[in-house]
C-alpha cells in the first residue's frame, strides 16, 4: 500500500463513515486519531538539553520502554484543537444543565490565578514568602462567611462531594465529643446521589424522607423519623426540584429539637446568594461549590472546590489546615496542638491547603460582582428560570405549581403516547445547538427534565431557546415523531453511542493493534 | 414436576428436592434494560431469605438480587458472567443465577405462584 | 455589571410575562424572617482593572518560586510547563464544558480522557487507569478503601516513608469509615521492614516510590510478601516524572498505583488544584473509584467514547457506591495529557534523566558543605540531608536571601528537627546550586 492510501485508511481507522467523504471528515468536523496512532520514534514536542551524568537510582533504572508516542508541537496543537471542536461548552451556547449552574466563566479569573505570586507558589514555602496567599484565603473565607452568615469556614475540600464528606465528618466528631453515638442520617428522595453515598461512607445508615405533593420535604414524615438515633438531615435548598423548602425553619427546629444537625447541600446556592443567608435558615453546615455559584470553570468535570461553612458547634472540628491571623501576620496551623485549639479537628482531608487556584478565581468573581452584584446574580438567575417556565409551561408539563427558584423542573407527561422519551427529546435539542438539560433527575418525578439557564443568559438567548423547545414539543405530536426523535442527534461528530457494548466489554485504554488482537 | 415460586423483588425460585434454582423474572430484566454485568456469590456462602446474594447491572441501573430463601449456595451460573446478555434473552431458564440448598423449605409457602406473580406485576402498573 | 446581560427593560418585560409584579414575588417561598432585605455588608462591584490591581498586590506579597533559587519538593514539584499546555487548556471548549454526560457533544473531552487513561496505565505499568481523582493524597485514601473492598479486610499498613499528609488523609478516612491503620513512624533512614507486618488481616500495604525522603527501593519482595498473605500492594508516587527513569510499580507487582500527577503539565498553585492518578489491574476494575471512559461505536459504526461502568458511581449506586466522588480533575488531566503528548517517550525519559542528573549534582555539591550529610543511598530528584543545626530556622534564614531551600521534616512531625528534604528539577541551574551551597555554608557556620 502506498503511503497516501495508508494515510487515508488511517483516517478511517475508527471504522469511519458512510462514504460521504473520502476522509470521513465533514467540513469543520475533522476525524482525529488517537495520539498513539500518530506518533513516530525520534519525534518530540520539547527540546531538552543533554542530561548531566549520574546514576543513583538504586539499581532500579527503567529497563523497557514506556510506549508513549512521539509528536511534534504542531501536531499536538492540532490534535487538541480538533478535539476541542468536538465539545459543547458554555462559551459556545446555552447549557441548561439543572443543578450544575453552567454560568459564564470570566477570563479575568483565569488571568488572576496565573499571576506568578499565586500560580507559581509552592504549598510548603516558608511562611514569610506566602503571606499574600494566606491573605487571599482569609479574604475568601470572609466573603463566604458574610454571604452565608456562618461563623467559620473550612476551605480545603476539593469538590462538593468532598465538602459533604467534610461536613458529615465534623457532625460525627461533634456528636462523639458529646458522647452521643447516633446511627442514621435522613436524606430526601430528591437528593443528589452524593448525599447518601457520603452518609454511607461515614458509617451511617441512610433513610429516605419522602417528598410531599408540592415537591418539598414531607414535614410530618420527617418528624416521624426524627429521634435520638438521627445524627443529621442532609437537605438541598433550594431543592433539586428547583423549589425553596418553604417549611425550612420548621424543619430546622424539629431537627435541632431531636439533637441532630442540619446539613445543607449548597449546590443550589446560586439561587439565593445575597438574598438569603443560610445561617438565618437554621443550617449548621453547608458546602459551597465554587465551580457553580462562584463561576470557577467546570473544566470538563473538574477540578472543583467545595468549602464548607460551619456553625459554632461544628467549627472546632474543622479539618486541617487552618489559616490563622496573628499579630505577626498569617500562619497555617497544620498539626493538632492544644495551643491552636485544634484538638477537635477531624484531621486532614486533602494534601496541602485546598484548591488555591479555585480560591483566586472565586474571589476575583466575588470582587467583580460585589455584595450588590451577587444579590443581582440570584435575582436574575431566578428571573431567568421563571421566564423559561412561563414560556414553556403550556407545552411541557411542569411538575409543580408556583414560582421556581433558579431551575425549572418538568416531567415527561407531555410525551405521553408520543413514543418519544425524555432522552430522545434531549438528543433532538443537541441538533438544535443546545446542550440538553439534566435528565431523569431528580428521581421524584417521572422522566425529569431539569433546566437551569443561570443569570448569564440574555433575554434574547432565552427567547430563542423557548422557541426551539416549543417547536420540538410540537414535533413530538407529529406523525412518525418517535422514529424521528430516536434518530437524533444527526449533526454531531458522533451519533448515539452504544453504551451497552462499552459496558459489556470494557475497553478502557488503547493497545497497539497486534496486542489488541492477541487479547481477543 | 418442580414448583416455581416468585418474590415481590422479582426473583423466581424453582425447587427440586432440597435445592432451589434462583433467577430474576422476565419483568425484572425488561425493567433493567440491557444487562451488562452480573456478580454472583461464592459457592459455599450462607445466604438468608431477603438478603443480598448477587448483583445485576445494566448501563443505567444496578440492582441487588436477593435470595428468596435461607440456605447455602451450592452452584452459580458462570455463563451469565461471561455473557450478561443471556439475562435479557433467557431470564427464566438459561440465565439462572445460583442454586441454593434450602435450610427451611417452609419459607416457600408464603411466596407467590405463577398466577399470583402475574397479578402482582399487573398491579404495579 | 459586565457579566449580567439583562437590562432593566428586560427585567420588566420578563416579570410581566411571568405575571408577577416584582422579583420579590418569585422569592415568596422564603420565610419572611430569613429574607435579607438589604445588600450584605461587602464591598460593591468593581471593574476588571480594580480587581486586577487588588489581587496583584496580594500576589506581590508572595515570593514566586521561579523568582529565586528553588529546591522544594515534598509532594509538589516545580517543572517547566510548555507554553502550548496553558494555551490549549484555556480553549473555551475544554475550559467551560461540563462532565461528558452527553457523549455526542463531548467527544473531545472523552477522547483526551481515554488517551490520559492509557498514558497513566503505560507510565505506571498497570493494566488500567481511571480518569483521575482529586489529588495524590485522596487517591491514596481511595486506594486503601478499594483494597478493603477487594480483600474484605479492614486493616492497612502504611510505610513510614509515605508522605505524612497522605498518611493523615488516610487516617481521617479510617476514623470515620471505620477501618484500621497501622502507620509506621517516619523512616528517614530507610530501615523499616514492612513485609514482617503483613498478616491475614492486612488489606494492603501502602508504600511510596520514591519515598517521602527520596529513597528508591525495590518493591518486588514486598509485593510477594503481600500476595502470599492475600493482601494488596498499593504504591504511591508523588513525583510522577520519576517514572520516566525508574522501573514502573506495575513491573514490581503493585496492585494499585495512586499518584500525584501535578508534576506533568500542572503548576504549583500553592497546593491545588492537582490531579490524582489511579491505576490498577484489570481484575479489580469494577472495584475502582472514579470515572472511566471506554471505547465503543456510534449508530453509524464509527469509533467513539463514552463514560462507562458508571454503575459503580454515586449517582446510580447512591449509598452503595464505591466512593462518594463526583468530579475528577478534568482540566488538570488535560494539562497532564497535553504535556505528556509533547514530551513523548524521548522527552519524558530525557526530562527524567535531567532531573536525576541535577539532583546528583546537588547532592554531590551539598556533601561538600561542612555540617551537611546526605542520608540517601538512592534517590530520583529529591533527597534528605542532616544538618548540623535545626533545619526550620535555617530554611527561614535562607528565605531572607532569598533562597527557598527545601522543607524541614519538622514541619510534618516532631523529632526530626535536623532533617531537610531538597529537590532539584530541570529548572535548577548550576548557579542556583552554587548559591544554595554557599548560603548553607554561611548559615551553618
Amino acid at each position: 500500500m502506498s503511503d497516501w492510501s495508508k494515510a487515508l485508511s488511517r483516517f478511517q481507522g475508527g471504522g469511519a463513515a458512510d462514504g460521504e467523504t473520502a476522509s470521513g471528515n465533514r467540513g469543520l468536523q475533522i476525524e482525529e486519531p488517537l495520539i498513539f496512532e500518530q506518533g513516530a520514534d525520534g519525534r518530540t514536542g520539547v527540546d531538552l538539553p543533554q542530561p548531566p551524568a549520574g546514576d543513583r537510582l538504586g539499581g532500579l533504572a527503567r529497563k523497557g520502554g514506556i510506549g508513549l508516542p512521539g509528536l511534534s508541537e504542531p501536531q499536538v496543537v492540532r490534535h487538541y484543537t480538533r478535539l476541542s471542536q468536538k465539545n459543547f461548552a458554555i462559551d459556545s451556547g446555552l447549557y441548561p444543565l439543572g443543578s450544575c449552574t453552567m454560568k459564564h466563566n470570566p477570563r479575568l479569573n483565569e488571568r488572576m490565578a496565573r499571576l506568578p505570586g499565586f500560580g507559581d507558589l509552592h504549598p510548603l514555602q516558608p511562611r514569610s514568602t506566602i503571606q499574600g496567599a494566606l491573605e487571599l484565603m482569609d479574604r475568601l473565607a470572609h466573603w463566604l462567611k458574610e454571604l452565608t452568615g456562618m461563623p467559620a469556614v473550612a476551605l480545603s475540600p476539593a469538590a462538593g462531594a468532598h465538602g459533604e464528606l467534610c461536613g458529615i465528618m465534623t457532625i460525627r466528631a461533634a456528636l462523639e465529643a458529646r458522647g452521643d453515638m447516633r446511627q442514621r442520617i435522613l436524606v430526601p428522595e430528591s437528593a443528589h446521589g452524593t448525599n447518601p453515598a457520603t452518609a454511607a461512607a461515614c458509617g451511617y445508615a441512610v433513610e429516605a424522607i419522602p417528598a410531599n405533593d408540592r415537591g418539598r420535604v414531607d414535614l410530618a414524615a420527617l418528624k416521624a423519623k426524627l429521634d435520638g438515633g438521627v445524627a443529621a438531615i442532609m437537605l438541598t435548598n433550594p431543592n433539586t426540584c428547583g423549589l425553596f423548602e418553604d417549611e425550612i425553619l420548621e424543619i430546622a427546629e424539629a431537627v435541632h429539637r431531636a439533637g441532630a444537625f442540619f446539613y445543607c447541600d449548597g449546590a443550589n446556592f446560586n439561587a439565593i446568594v445575597g438574598r438569603v443567608r443560610p445561617a438565618d435558615l437554621g443550617i449548621d453546615c453547608m458546602h459551597i461549590n465554587l465551580h457553580k455559584t462562584f463561576s470557577t470553570p467546570h473544566g470538563g468535570g473538574g477540578p472543583g472546590s467545595g468549602p464548607v461553612v460551619l456553625a459554632d458547634a461544628l467549627a472546632p472540628h474543622a479539618p486541617l489546615p487552618w489559616v490563622v491571623h496573628g499579630p505577626d501576620g498569617f500562619r497555617l496551623v497544620e498539626q493538632v496542638d492544644a495551643a491552636s485549639g485544634t484538638e477537635g479537628t477531624i484531621g486532614r482531608l486533602k494534601g496541602f491547603h485546598g484548591q488555591m487556584g479555585m480560591f483566586v478565581r472565586a474571589l476575583a468573581y466575588m470582587m467583580s460582582h460585589g455584595g450588590d452584584g451577587l444579590r443581582q446574580v440570584a435575582e436574575d438567575a431566578v428571573l431567568n428560570a421563571n421566564y423559561l417556565m412561563a414560556g414553556l409551561k403550556d407545552v411541557l408539563t411542569p411538575s409543580f405549581q408556583g414560582p421556581c427558584m433558579h431551575e425549572a423542573l418538568f416531567d415527561d407527561r407531555f410525551l405521553k403516547d408520543t413514543g418519544v422519551t425524555t432522552l430522545d427529546f434531549a438528543k433532538a435539542m443537541i441538533d438544535e445547538g443546545y446542550h440538553p438539560m439534566t435528565m431523569y433527575f431528580p428521581l421524584v418525578v417521572h422522566g425529569a427534565l431539569l433546566m437551569e439557564p443561570t443569570e448569564t443568559e440574555s433575554k434574547e438567548s432565552l427567547d430563542q431557546f423557548i422557541g426551539v423547545i416549543r417547536s420540538l414539543a410540537e414535533r413530538t405530536r407529529q406523525q412518525g415523531a418517535a422514529e424521528w426523535f430516536r434518530q437524533a442527534p444527526r449533526f454531531t461528530p458522533r451519533r448515539r453511542l452504544d453504551e451497552t457494548a462499552a459496558a459489556r466489554k470494557p475497553q478502557l485504554r488503547w493497545r497497539p493493534p497486534a496486542t489488541a488482537e492477541a487479547a481477543e | 414436576m418442580s414448583a416455581i415460586k416468585f418474590t415481590e423483588e422479582h426473583e423466581w425460585i424453582r425447587v427440586e428436592g432440597d435445592v432451589g434454582t434462583v433467577g430474576i423474572t422476565d419483568f425484572a430484566q425488561s425493567q433493567l434494560g440491557d444487562v451488562v454485568f452480573v456478580e454472583l456469590p461464592a459457592v459455599g456462602r450462607q445466604v438468608t431469605k431477603g438478603g443480598d446474594a448477587a448483583v445485576v447491572e445494566s448501563v443505567k441501573a444496578a440492582s441487588e438480587v436477593y435470595s428468596p430463601v435461607t440456605g447455602e449456595i451450592v452452584a452459580v451460573n458462570e455463563a451469565i458472567v461471561d455473557e450478561p446478555a443471556k439475562v435479557n434473552s433467557e431470564p427464566m431458564d438459561g440465565a439462572w443465577f445460583f442454586k441454593v440448598k434450602l435450610a427451611n423449605p417452609a419459607e416457600l409457602d408464603a411466596m407467590m405462584d405463577e398466577a399470583g406473580y402475574a397479578a402482582f406485576v399487573d398491579g404495579q402498573h | 455589571m459586565r457579566y449580567l446581560p439583562l437590562t432593566e427593560a428586560d427585567r420588566r418585560d420578563m416579570l410581566a410575562a411571568i405575571g408577577v409584579p416584582s422579583v420579590d414575588a418569585l422569592f415568596r417561598d422564603v420565610p419572611q424572617q430569613a429574607r435579607q432585605t438589604t445588600v450584605i455588608d461587602l464591598p460593591p462591584h468593581q471593574g476588571e482593572l480594580e480587581v486586577e490591581r487588588a489581587l496583584s498586590s496580594m500576589a506581590a506579597k508572595n515570593v514566586a518560586a521561579g523568582s529565586v533559587p528553588f529546591f522544594l519538593g515534598g509532594g509538589a514539584y516545580r517543572h517547566h510547563v510548555p507554553a502550548t499546555v496553558d494555551h490549549m487548556i484555556q480553549r473555551g471548549e475544554f475550559l467551560t464544558s461540563y462532565t461528558p454526560y452527553q457523549p455526542e457533544v463531548t467527544q473531545g473531552t472523552l477522547q483526551y480522557l481515554f488517551e490520559f487513561q492509557t498514558q497513566v496505565a503505560l507510565l505506571t505499568g498497570m493494566d488500567v487507569a481511571n480518569a483521575s481523582l482529586y489529588d495524590g493524597a485522596t487517591a491514596t485514601a481511595e486506594a486503601v478503601t478499594m483494597a478493603n473492598r477487594v480483600t474484605g479486610r479492614r486493616r492497612a499498613v502504611l510505610s513510614g516513608g509515605l508522605h505524612p499528609q497522605y498518611r493523615e488523609v488516610v487516617e481521617t478516612l479510617a476514623r470515620f469509615v471505620g477501618f484500621g491503620v497501622d502507620a509506621q513512624p517516619l523512616d528517614p533512614e530507610g530501615t523499616e521492614d514492612l513485609a514482617a507486618l503483613v498478616d491475614g488481616e492486612t488489606s494492603c500495604v501502602v508504600v511510596q516510590y520514591p519515598n517521602f525522603f527520596g529513597r528508591v527501593r525495590d518493591l518486588r519482595g514486598l509485593a510477594q510478601a503481600c500476595h502470599a498473605k492475600g493482601a494488596l500492594l498499593v504504591v504511591v508516587v508523588t513525583e510522577v516524572v520519576s517514572l520516566g527513569a525508574l522501573t514502573p510499580p506495575g513491573e514490581m507487582g503493585a496492585d494499585i498505583v495512586a499518584a500525584e500527577g501535578q508534576s506533568i503539565g500542572n503548576g504549583l498553585n500553592f497546593g491545588g488544584p492537582y490531579v490524582g492518578l489511579f491505576a490498577t489491574r484489570d481484575r479489580f476494575v469494577r472495584q475502582m473509584p472514579g470515572r472511566l471512559v471506554g471505547q465503543t461505536t456510534d449508530a453509524e459504526g464509527r469509533r467513539g467514547w463514552v463514560l462507562t461502568l458508571s454503575t459503580r458511581e454515586q449517582h446510580i449506586r447512591r449509598e452503595k457506591a464505591t466512593s462518594n466522588i463526583c468530579t475528577n480533575s478534568g482540566l488538570c488531566t488535560l494539562a497532564f495529557t497535553i504535556h505528556l503528548s509533547l514530551l513523548g517517550e524521548a522527552g519524558l525519559t530525557r526530562l527524567a534523566a535531567i532531573n536525576h542528573g541535577k539532583a546528583v549534582q546537588l547532592a554531590e555539591r551539598l556533601a561538600k558543605v561542612p555540617g551537611v550529610t546526605v542520608l540517601n543511598d538512592s534517590f530520583f530528584n529529591e533527597f534528605t540531608v542532616r544538618l548540623a543545626k535545626p533545619a526550620a530556622p535555617v530554611v527561614d534564614r535562607l528565605a531572607e536571601r532569598p533562597i527557598i531551600a527545601g522543607v524541614p521534616v519538622s514541619r510534618f512531625a516532631s523529632g526530626h528537627d535536623d532533617l531537610l528534604i531538597l529537590a532539584a528539577t530541570e529548572t535548577v541551574t548550576d548557579a542556583d546550586i552554587e548559591a544554595l551551597a554557599t548560603a548553607l555554608e554561611e548559615t551553618l557556620r
